[in-house]
């Protein structure tokens, strides 16, 4: 596994768009894919009262675990650690990889198990482990058949849903020396009985966390395969990773917070799994792991929390609603977006973790048709963020004020100027009318070709009088 | 988390957002300001007019100011803040006097009602005066719906439509609830569901410029689910969407075409083209 992920390059990703536009495999496996997910969660909230009590109470939940961030992390380590779970900090993804790597040297460990979780697609453990000599395997179906193609998630929740059954087999049969078959039950079987193998063979298990309850100190994990119960509970250490804003104040918090999550996300009413970890091994007891660990990162997320409106953004309890009904993501697919987080809501975090500058072109990837804050299971306002991103994007920062990294990348004088004539134009009555008059006057002199508008479209035609003389006629109005 | 994948491509109905309240007034005003939208104003102004027609045949006298442009959207949603504040201010200077404002056009219409107060939160007094416009804006339909009250007599032939309703419109606006209800007074309308209706046409403003594949391809499923349908004609509240729909249909040679809520409503009603 120590080949290297086919990672796209940054900044490409208009090209990377066009390429998926015109693969008609991967816009039929996502069209298909995305509607179904939209039919399960229509399905899942038949109230749409209940639905929308649920969201605000969701929204209100997260909202005020964020306003007490801080504390609610020193609760939660503090009775982490009085369970016994080790607590580790990291602000960056290297310490994350080196907290890990340090505990993995300690206890020599040679193989890794990991459980789905796109915090390590973050710190990109899956390679750090293996520049180490150590074999880190995923354990979920799709992240599973990913690994094997040496590819990246697509979608955050269906990590492999770019590719169909067909696809899946052909690689099972390249990879694993498989006989052919399409039957989905015959393929998670295939994966299952190689998979069973490797949980006990690890030294180390290594999961996400859904939810870190501070006044409990408990770790909530959700799943459908059991294979986060295998990772946490088989190898000797469990090491779980998370961002630090998925801290909740209360354990009855949970409880609505799961319900959206698994309706948003599958239209499930509740997920096959539900994990509840607070501690290691205690004596007496027959199984799970001797060590836990919970390594907390940052990667730019107190940036986002600095902000009172983009901090909105840390409401995100990952159930990918919000890519299931986009209309941009189901048609250019997750690998479009070349970093971890796709869709929306990456297109609203992924500028924290890695910087605007690098993602520049990612807030403009939306028409702002609002479906994905419509469905936001906690009310994230995911178009005035991704609005509000674009303004970051041409606005320099003042010196020593910048509000994020990266912050101004996209500013051009050119294009700053014609925003400034366009305003001109519609804060002057008469210059408007002026314009009003030679754009009708003048309209078969109209351009046929009007850049990118005119590829798919004929050109528009100003009309022969516009409304203003229009209606300044008919209501004989004194101009 | 991972579940069981379905392959399988269903057609889609997203369910309805649940409708956000307002209160209307009990009497239909005397007077009402129109906005016409810039879009409208050189691209669609006979929308324009037939909405002032329906709206004086409801009694209504209509007070169009000819200093009037654009709502600022463009610039809002491109994150020019600074220039669409500016756009903005000029449009609420023109609408002191405590009639409605009816706009033909459901973004615009948001802009108005939602948007401004963000774009004025730092200035008490334009924020006040802000509010107070927002709360007197109406989308057209809304308008001839829950205002006026009004009941449509249909009298043209039998035909099918189909009806888009812009994102914003939709969400921010609800209209497509009024657009349908409006429709569905005309005894000779059968208004056909496309495939994906709730879905995006893929203007987005500035975005069908800066994401032009992304967006060209949202307009071909777009019209290809609008040809589909066997709708004899495509109609909206919405001109931005209208000019991409129909900008698309006319590159693909369709015999489709789009027309303005306003303009059938009226044509449909009696009213002269």
């Amino acid at each position: 596994m120590s080949q290297p992920a086919r990672i796209p390059l940054r900044d490409e990703f208009k090209s990377r768009a066009h390429d998926a536009l015109g693969d008609a495999q991967l816009r039929r496996n996502f069209r298909g894919a995305m509607d179904s997910l939209m039919e399960k969660r229509a399905a899942a909230f038949s109230d749409a009262d209940e639905r929308e009590r649920l969201r605000t109470l969701g929204n209100h939940i997260r909202a005020r675990a964020l306003s007490r961030l801080p504390d609610l992390l020193e609760q939660l380590e503090s009775n982490l650690t009085a369970n016994g779970v080790q607590v580790h900090w990291a602000e960056t993804t290297e310490q994350a990889n080196r907290i890990v790597l340090d505990i993995a040297e300690r206890r020599q460990a040679r193989q890794v198990i990991k459980g789905k979780s796109m915090v390590s697609e973050e710190m990109d453990m899956n390679h750090v482990l293996a520049d180490h000599g150590i074999e880190c395997l995923e354990s979920d179906m799709g992240e599973y058949i990913i690994q094997l193609d040496h590819e990246k998630p697509s979608h955050i929740i269906m990590p492999a849903i770019h590719k169909n059954a067909d696809q899946v087999a052909r690689l099972f049969e390249r990879e694993l020396g498989e006989p052919y078959t399409r039957d989905v039950n015959e393929l998670i079987q295939t994966g299952r009985r190689i998979l069973r193998q490797k949980f006990f063979d690890a030294d180390i298990g290594v999961s996400g966390v859904n939810f870190a309850v501070a006044e409990t100190g408990t770790l909530v994990l959700v799943e459908n395969e059991g294979n986060g119960r295998m990772s946490t509970t088989v190898p000797k250490v469990h090491i779980a990773v998370t961002g630090i804003e998925k801290v909740v104040a209360h354990l009855r918090d949970v409880v609505p917070l799961l319900s959206l999550l698994t309706r948003s996300a599958l239209g499930q009413p509740i997920t096959t799994y539900i994990n509840m970890i607070s501690r290691p091994r205690q004596a007496g007891e027959r199984d799970g792991p001797e060590e836990v660990h919970l390594v907390l990162l940052d990667n730019g997320r107190s940036q986002a929390f600095a902000d009172g409106e983009l901090r909105q953004t840390l409401n995100c309890i990952r159930c990918g609603a919000c890519m299931n009904h986009c209309p941009v993501y189901t048609r250019v697919g997750g690998h479009t977006y070349g970093e971890v987080y796709p869709g929306p809501i990456g297109a609203i975090i992924t500028p924290h973790l890695v910087g605007l500058d690098k993602v520049p072109d990612h807030p403009s990837a939306s028409s702002l048709c609002g479906a994905c804050g419509e469905v936001c299971p906690v009310r994230i306002p995911i178009p005035s963020l991704l609005r509000r991103l674009r303004e970051e994007n041409v606005s320099r920062p003042d010196p020593g004020h910048a509000v994020m990294r990266g912050q101004g990348s996209k500013y051009s004088a050119l294009e700053s100027t014609v925003w400034k004539l366009w305003r001109t134009l519609y804060t002057r009555p008469l210059l408007y009318r002026l314009f009003r008059f030679f754009a009708t006057r003048l309209r078969a002199l109209t351009p046929s070709r009007l850049g990118p508008w005119t590829e798919h479209r004929g050109a528009p035609k100003p009309a022969a009088r516009s409304l203003h003389e229009l209606a300044r006629k008919h209501l004989e109005q004194p101009r | 988390m991972n579940a069981p994948r379905t392959f399988v491509p269903q057609a889609t109905r997203v369910a309805e957002p649940a409708a956000a309240p307002r209160t209307y007034p009990e009497h239909k005003p005397e007077r009402i300001y129109l906005f016409g939208t810039c879009v409208v104003d050189l691209f669609f102004p006979e929308a324009g007019m037939d909405a002032i027609r329906l709206l004086e045949r409801e009694g209504i006298q209509v007070v169009f100011p000819q200093a009037q442009s654009c709502c600022g959207q463009p610039a809002y949603t491109s994150g020019y803040t600074d220039q669409a504040r500016e756009v903005a201010r000029a449009q609420l200077a023109l609408f002191d006097q405590d009639w409605p404002v009816v706009v033909p056009s459901g973004s615009c219409a948001g802009m108005f009602r939602h948007h401004y107060q963000e774009l004025f939160a730092g200035e008490p007094d334009t924020l006040a005066r802000a509010r107070a416009v927002a709360e007197r804006t109406y989308e057209l339909a809304e308008f001839l719906l829950h205002v006026c009250r009004v009941e449509l007599h249909d009298q043209g032939p039998p035909t099918e439509v189909a009806l888009h309703t812009s994102c914003s419109a939709r969400r921010e606006m609800h209209t497509h609830h009024h657009g349908r209800a409006l429709l569905d007074q005309l005894s000779g309308v059968r208004r056909v569901d496309h495939d994906h209706e709730s879905e995006c046409c893929g203007f987005g403003g500035t975005f069908c410029v800066r994401m032009p594949d992304i967006s060209g391809a949202m307009v071909a499923d777009k019209t290809r689910s609008l040809r589909d349908s066997g709708a004899a004609r495509v109609v909206s509240a919405d001109a931005g969407c209208l000019m991409n729909i129909n900008g698309a249909l006319e590159k693909q040679r369709a015999p489709l075409q789009g027309q303005h809520l306003a303009s059938f409503l009226w044509q449909r009603t009696g009213g002269q083209p």
